[in-house]
């Protein structure tokens, strides 16, 4: 049975359609979800796409933890069910405090659309068990505000824990430790700023992006399979 | 309300047009009626200059589906696949307030392409500013790239090309256009009130005191010293109503819910409510005590004539009212039933139970004044035709390159582009920096490619080749990508309409534009025409700008100009002219001069260059079309795209044959085994090929002299960057 993946709009997201065209070129069975549901229908991953969620007004991220959706997600999340924050979803994650830190303007005060090289921290993780450590892997970023910021001190105690799971080769953005990625204790949040869906055909310039999503999916095979 | 004598003069309206309004309603206008002529009679409405010259063009082909006059032009480009394509300009707000003039540029022309039920799917930008040594020209880039950044990426739409053209001419009149591709989804809409009984709801954003007379005190007339205190006629964009007013319009047209649908942009309400009705022969009874605001005490022509953004007019079936309320409220975008059509060929706007305007739309809409202005080619023009461009050789050759290179016309844009959103809906197969951008149409295998090229000296030296050399250098661009082009919409920018020599300008650049486009088979599907950029008297070099669209036969391969392989060969497509340096970016760069006449044009050439790049797809690896900066400047960017170096082997390349710009010529390349593919290629379409040496090294060398890649990379990718970033602190 395929995976179900919950992609959650909210109004100004809009990298909705290109995550759904891509889970389901992976095998999975994507649905849009509107943010203004206060529960999800039967999904296995929750995906909270790239975009301009309600504008993007006050602070990226800042209105759309309010959305009825979130508190759903978070549910799905206590349950051990996956969520995937893509650019503006990871920005909504730690405005809703499923991921620490925060995400400030880039460092050169600059919208940047690039691709870029990450190194995979850690592969033995539901997001990045298709890559091997230290892997460098090639995926567009496309943000203003994707400079994450944290107390020191919670630095330290992510890196201790292993929930930096990407990291930029040439930091783009001002990045505290050059983080482009990062889970939850638990691992079964992810946060990260490119977008692996750009990345998931080489006609497009990689396919390292399926690296990230489709690790997603074997980890829901061998859930099922245990 | 009556009106005073002068108040037209005003309003940008002249004692003629006033006595012209009188006429036809047979009475003194109302003050809304007189503000609603104002608007609607202005240049940038109604063609009113223009009109008598546009009709000459050619715009019928085989793949034309709509052609000028609708809010897009409609072109098949596979059978049964249509796209919306159109180009617009925000010249003049863009100079007094960058951000906002930019970004709305944007929003207005994702709304054309909406109009026609097409789900906008990709933007190109080409921009004219000033010298980069200027401070305020740095302030004018920032904001205006910052403006279409902003706008553009918020509503999702990628920004996948365009152009940054540096000229003295343009410092006091950055030219800001901006080209949008949609794909219709579902069924093709038309901008027509059909049906008396039907209503008119107004959706999307509020209306407010922004953009007064935008089209007729802006952008309908020159600067002056009091520019800047035109703000106000300036819109303020907000793209995350305009991403919202996407969505809700295309579910409305494809659950069938409209009758007619069109954007409010220039002219605010008084346009969609005059030409919807006067295309369909109705008339329309509007309310606007129903128009939401976003302030009170609104004067009934500014309601009127208000160019507040992310709005349009649907004309619906009464019985499908709830169902249109319903989808735009799920949305969160306001919308309201502002009027109804009628089946008189009235407008009638009431406002608090008094009519206060009552006119025939079509004397609105269609019964606009039509100037054949006075035009006479100007005596200046042989004085610098006939001076000859410098050809003395320079002290040296390769320190010519270099200065040449890092020209801001030549350098990378990419400063510019990595701004943008230019990958998302997955379709970008190639994006900034190319001879053409691709892109694969979605959840479809059929791909398109656009380009937008606009040669303002030489149009300066001679209008009516530049324009043929502007087209035929959009085509050549198309073809190196490996697509056929089909058809041109266009911007065409120019001075004053009221001066003769810039109508003269401007009727030579018509000519030149529609006889290339009959030459090619490549129709005019539409346009803009944006008159009055001078400022003190000074107008900036004619610019039209051609935006060029072709599409892919299934079998053929996408081409960049890259170099791919070591070993492979490098053949020069075309014949040189070393004579062919009028205009040219070696000769403002190295002397300093605009003199002479342009590249010499021969549009079968032209034709049989096309007809190669075809016919030898299969067997290119890369191709890449001269332009600006000759031979020189395109082995140089073919090798730093594919990050590879290459050798010459002719030693007869001097600085004339390396920086002339003929025209009709390209740089292929093909692996060592289809040379001879590539020659029989080039024999069948009746073009000169010639090979002029091998694909690899870390050096580019031409011969006379080389330089390392990556010395010339930094240069190459610096020169914008180093200047923009040094400004804005």
């Amino acid at each position: 049975m395929s995976a179900r993946v919950g992609i959650v709009v909210f109004p100004g997201s809009n990298c909705e359609q290109d995550c759904e065209k891509v889970f389901r070129d992976l095998g999975a069975e994507p649905m849009m979800v509107w943010h203004a549901e206060d529960a999800l229908p039967d999904v296995d991953i929750v995906v909270l796409p790239g975009g301009f969620a309600h504008g993007d007004y006050l602070r990226t991220g800042a209105l759309a933890r309010f959305s009825p959706i979130m508190s759903a997600v978070q549910k799905h999340s206590d349950a051990g069910g996956l969520t995937i924050g893509i650019c503006n979803g990871f920005q909504v994650l730690c405005e809703a405090g499923m991921l620490p830190g925060a995400l400030r303007k880039n460092a050169g005060l600059k919208f940047l659309c690039k691709w870029v090289d990450l190194t995979v921290d850690n592969a033995d993780t539901p997001f990045t068990s298709r890559a091997e450590p230290g892997r460098v892997i090639r995926i567009p970023i496309n943000h203003f505000e994707g400079n994450w910021y944290c107390e020191p001190a919670v630095l330290d105690d992510l890196k201790a824990n292993g929930q930096i799971v990407l990291r930029y080769a040439d930091n783009p953005n001002g990045s505290l430790d050059s983080v482009a990625g990062l889970a939850n204790e638990n691992f079964t949040v992810f946060g990260l700023m490119p977008h692996p869906e750009r990345a998931c055909e080489s006609i497009l310039g990689s396919e390292d992006g399926a690296l990230i999503l489709g690790s997603m999916l074997d980890h829901l095979t061998a859930k099922a399979g245990v | 309300m009556t009106t005073t004598a002068s108040l037209h003069r005003e309003l940008g309206l002249t004692d003629d047009e006033f006595e012209q309004i009188r006429d036809r309603l047979g009475r003194e206008p109302s003050y809304t009626e007189l503000a609603m002529f104002s608007v609607m009679w202005s240049e940038h409405c109604s063609y009113k200059s223009s009109r008598v010259h546009l009709k000459k063009l050619p715009t019928e082909g085989p793949n034309i589906l709509v052609g000028p006059g609708e809010g897009a032009g409609i072109i098949e480009v596979a059978p049964g696949v249509a796209v919306a394509w159109k180009a617009e300009s925000h010249n003049h707000p863009s100079f007094v307030e960058p951000f906002n003039g930019a970004a709305t540029g944007v929003g207005g022309i994702v709304r054309d392409i909406l109009s026609m039920g097409a789900r906008p799917i990709a933007l190109m930008d080409p921009l004219r500013f000033g010298s980069l040594d200027d401070a305020r020209t740095r302030y004018l880039v920032d904001g205006v790239v910052h403006g279409i950044s902003s706008y553009g990426n918020s509503i999702g739409v990628p920004t996948v090309g365009g152009e940054a053209v540096f000229e003295e001419c343009y410092a006091e009149n950055p030219l800001v256009n901006v080209a949008c591709l949609g794909v219709i989804e579902d069924k093709l809409m038309h901008g027509r009130a059909e049906g008396p009984g039907n209503i008119a709801i107004l959706i999307g954003s509020r209306t407010g005191r922004d953009g007064i007379g935008g089209a007729s005190v802006l952008a309908s007339a020159e600067f002056d010293e009091t520019s800047e205190e035109k703000r106000p006629s300036v819109q303020v964009g907000d793209p995350f109503s305009e991403k919202l007013l996407i969505e809700a319009c295309l579910e409305l047209i494809s659950s069938g819910l409209l009758v007619g649908l069109q954007d409010l942009g220039a002219g605010g309400i008084s346009c969609p409510t005059s030409e919807m009705t006067s295309k369909a022969g109705t008339g329309m009874r509007v309310d606007i005590d129903h128009v939401h605001r976003r302030e009170p005490g609104m004067e009934p022509f500014e309601v009127m004539i208000s160019e507040s953004q992310e709005r349009m007019l649907a004309v619906v079936e009464p019985a499908r009212r709830d169902e249109v309320l319903e989808v735009c409220a799920r949305w969160g975008i306001d919308a309201n039933v502002i009027g109804e059509v009628i089946s008189s060929d009235r407008l009638e706007i009431v406002s608090e139970g008094e009519v206060v305007a009552d006119v025939p739309a079509a004397a609105l809409a269609e019964e606009g004044p039509i100037y054949d202005r006075p035009l006479a080619r100007p005596g200046w023009i042989d004085e610098v035709q006939s001076k000859l461009p410098t050809t003395t050789p320079p002290a040296s050759l390769a320190d010519a390159f270099m200065r040449v290179l890092s020209s801001p016309n030549i350098a990378s844009k990419r400063w510019i582009w990595e701004q943008y959103d230019h990958m998302i809906f997955l379709g970008t197969l190639q994006g900034p920096g190319g001879d053409a951008a691709v892109i694969r149409l979605p959840d479809s295998d059929v791909r398109v490619a656009i380009t937008t090229d606009g040669p303002g000296r030489y149009c300066y030296l001679d209008p009516y080749e530049g324009a043929r050399l502007a087209v035929a250098e959009a085509a050549r661009n198309i073809a190196c990508v490996g697509a056929k082009p089909l058809a041109i919409t266009n911007c065409l920018n120019l001075g004053n309409p009221e001066k003769e020599d810039v109508m003269w300008q401007f009727s030579e650049v018509i000519r030149g534009m529609g006889d290339a486009c009959t030459a090619l088979a490549t129709p005019v599907t539409g346009g803009n025409v944006s008159f009055y950029n001078e400022t003190k008297g000074r107008a900036i070099y004619p610019t039209p700008v051609i935006g060029m669209l072709g599409a892919f036969a299934p079998e053929a391969e996408v081409r960049g100009l890259g170099f791919i392989g070591e070993g492979d060969v490098i053949v020069l497509v075309g014949e040189t002219d070393p004579s062919d340096l009028g205009g040219s970016e070696y000769s403002k760069v190295i002397h300093a001069e605009v003199v002479g006449t342009p590249p010499k044009l021969d549009l079968e050439a032209e034709k049989a260059l096309l007809a190669f790049l075809a016919g030898a797809n299969a067997t290119i690896r890369s191709a890449h079309d001269l332009s600006a900066g000759g031979l020189a400047v395109a082995l140089a960017e073919a090798a730093l795209a594919g990050g590879v170096g290459f050798a010459l082997e002719v030693d007869d390349l001097d600085h004339l044959a390396l920086f002339s710009e003929s025209p009709s010529r390209a740089v292929v390349t093909c692996a060592a085994a289809g040379e001879a593919a590539i020659f029989a290629a080039a024999e069948r379409a009746g073009v000169v090929a010639r090979r002029i040496g091998v694909v690899g090294g870390p050096n580019m060398r031409f011969g006379a002299f080389e330089t390392a890649l990556d010395e010339a990379r930094s240069t190459y990718e610096g020169a914008l960057s180093e200047s923009l970033s040094s400004s804005i602190k």
